[in-house]
């Protein structure tokens, strides 16, 4: 039986270990999740923004599957690790490979603003998300089937200055659905939105990973909504992986439980404690 | 495709009957006011002729068929200098918008350019051309060409960037790119260059036609100074008037078509 709480500090050494990628396999949960996602390993990474070093050196696998929360303080370099796996930025060395050759349809990205055209009607919107199948027979079927996934069957012909933020987020979360990608990195998706549709896009979110079965990374400086929505916590602290925790609650996870709280605060107790003495343990 | 889109939904205009005429409430009660104060010999028709004499010398003109002729001239001219001068406009526009090299290049001279009056060319202008129709044409397309270009260009310049990123993402050509998110992004400030054009574009070939040419709308007022025909030179006016509000309206009609996505479209 693994503990309800791993607490894993890693060391450049613990990461440079030969059976690093198998110890994070057993980090893999919700086995009743039927796996169409990419595995995901990055070596080495860094990222300089100038004479500015974001990220310091990342090593990380992800399972095939697995959900995975990035939290950590604002400007720890989450979003660039992000941006990074998702291709929007070009890594300054170290690399990121997917389990198998991926096609550009099969990675995709939900970004904290919606990012719809205003100028086109929902299910347009929808559609621009099937990347080079837009041209295909069926785009529109398949648009109009990632819109009732999400809910928003009824919205097809609006625009969408007329629908609310948690509306749009949802049709942007059709759009990054119905290209059927199999990663799917979400960038403070519910950053903007107020607690109660937070509370249930969380739901949906959690909702279309089971179906699904994409690998999904989150970045959040939420604990409480990574400990809710992730198998695996990752916490980035000064651009490196401070903390890796695993989340071996089961699911549908009951929000408020004493459980998700104690992990909750476990790892806010280690983000804060990281914070004072950040750069002398890594 | 969202271009079309919008044209199979535009609402019709349902607009109460009595709400359509607001507007006009104002010039009929100037007219009418006019009317009374000529009728009255408050004001003398040598200084202004009345609604109804300005109407008479229109019927006859009309009838001599030389109004309608007069008009259609300057309509043409209007129509292709505004033509050439905002396609020129339009295509520097996009060129300097899209592409940071052309902007480089041909930026700083466009606006050293536009700084000088395109009405102090008509001496020049006289000169290269005489009196002829592409005289008038350059002025028209020199006058409107810096509305059309400054807004074309400051309209894709401030496209929004997490947009295009987005339509990068999404695995856009950039064919698509501009289609799809480009154009539509710059479209409303297009429509504003647009609407500054039609009134510099009237005012600019009244000027031309009223100090070089033979036909045309400018040059009946002229003629009409000439022989003392005040309600001509005024009827001329009211004309200038109508058809600059026409040519609004026609762009108006457009923005509604085109936009009506945008939230300020939605509501009337």
């Amino acid at each position: 039986m693994q503990e309800v709480l791993r607490f894993r500090p890693l060391g450049a050494e613990a990461v440079a270990r030969e059976d690093f990628v198998e110890e994070a396999r057993q980090f893999r949960r919700a086995p009743d999740v039927p796996s169409r996602g990419l595995s995901l390993t990055i070596r080495g990474l860094r990222k300089s923004f100038g004479d500015n070093e974001v990220l310091r050196g990342i090593d990380l696998h992800i399972p095939a599957g697995q959900s995975v929360a990035i939290v950590g303080r604002s400007g720890c370099g989450k979003s660039t690790l992000l941006r990074l796996i998702a291709g929007l930025e070009k890594p300054t060395a170290g690399s990121i490979s997917f389990g198998e050759q991926a096609r550009a349809e099969d990675i995709r990205v939900m970004f904290q603003e919606p990012r719809l055209l205003p100028w086109a009607r929902v299910l347009s919107n929808v559609e621009v998300g099937l990347g080079r199948e837009r041209s295909s027979a069926d785009a529109q079927a398949r648009a109009e089937k990632a819109l009732v996934e999400v809910g928003l069957g009824d919205k097809r012909g609006q625009w969408p200055s007329v629908l609310s933020g948690g509306q749009k987020q949802r049709v942007a979360l059709a759009r990054a659905l119905v290209s059927q990608p199999r990663v799917l990195a979400f960038d403070e998706p519910l950053g903007a939105l107020d607690a109660l549709t937070r509370i249930s896009m969380q739901r949906l979110l959690e909702q279309v990973w089971r179906d699904q079965g994409f690998t999904a990374i989150l970045v959040t400086h939420d604990v409480s909504e990574a400990v809710a929505l992730a198998d695996r916590v990752l916490v980035i602290e000064n651009g490196r992986i401070a903390h890796d925790f695993n989340v071996d609650i089961a699911r549908p996870r009951e929000r408020g439980s004493a459980e998700l709280a104690a992990l909750e605060g476990a790892i806010l107790k280690n983000l804060l404690e990281g914070t004072e003495d950040s750069s002398d343990d890594l | 495709m969202s271009l079309i889109d919008s044209l199979t939904r535009v609402r019709a205009p349902k607009l109460p009957r009595a709400d359509g005429l607001i507007p006009w409430i104002v010039p009929l009660a100037i007219i009418l006011i006019w009317q009374l104060a000529c009728v009255t010999g408050f004001v003398p028709a040598r200084v202004l002729p009345a609604p109804t004499d300005v109407a008479l010398a229109g019927w006859k003109l009309l009838l001599s068929g030389e109004l309608i002729r007069n008009i259609w001239v300057s309509f043409w001219r209007a129509s292709i200098g505004f033509l050439i001068g905002g396609g020129i406009g339009f295509a520097f526009g996009l060129a300097n918008g899209l592409s940071q090299l052309s902007a480089k290049l041909t930026d700083t001279t466009l606006q050293m350019v536009r700084n000088i009056p395109h009405l102090a060319l008509i001496p020049l202008v006289i000169l290269w051309f005489g009196i002829d129709e592409s005289a008038k044409l350059f002025l028209v397309a020199l006058g409107v060409f810096f509305p059309i270009y400054l807004n074309t260009l400051h309209g894709i310049r401030t496209v929004d960037p997490q947009l295009i990123e987005m339509g990068r993402i999404y695995g856009m050509t950039d064919g698509e790119l501009f289609r799809r998110v480009i154009f539509p992004g710059a479209l409303p400030s297009i429509f504003v260059g647009l609407r500054f054009a039609l009134g510099i574009m009237w005012l600019t070939l009244i000027v031309a036609e009223t100090i070089a040419a033979s036909s045309g709308l400018g040059y009946m007022a002229m003629q009409a100074r000439e022989f003392m025909l005040i309600d001509v030179v005024v009827l001329s006016i009211l004309i200038y008037a109508l058809l600059g509000k026409l040519a609004d309206s026609a762009s108006r009609a457009l923005e509604r078509l085109t936009l009506s996505w945008h939230p300020a479209f939605q509501k009337h």
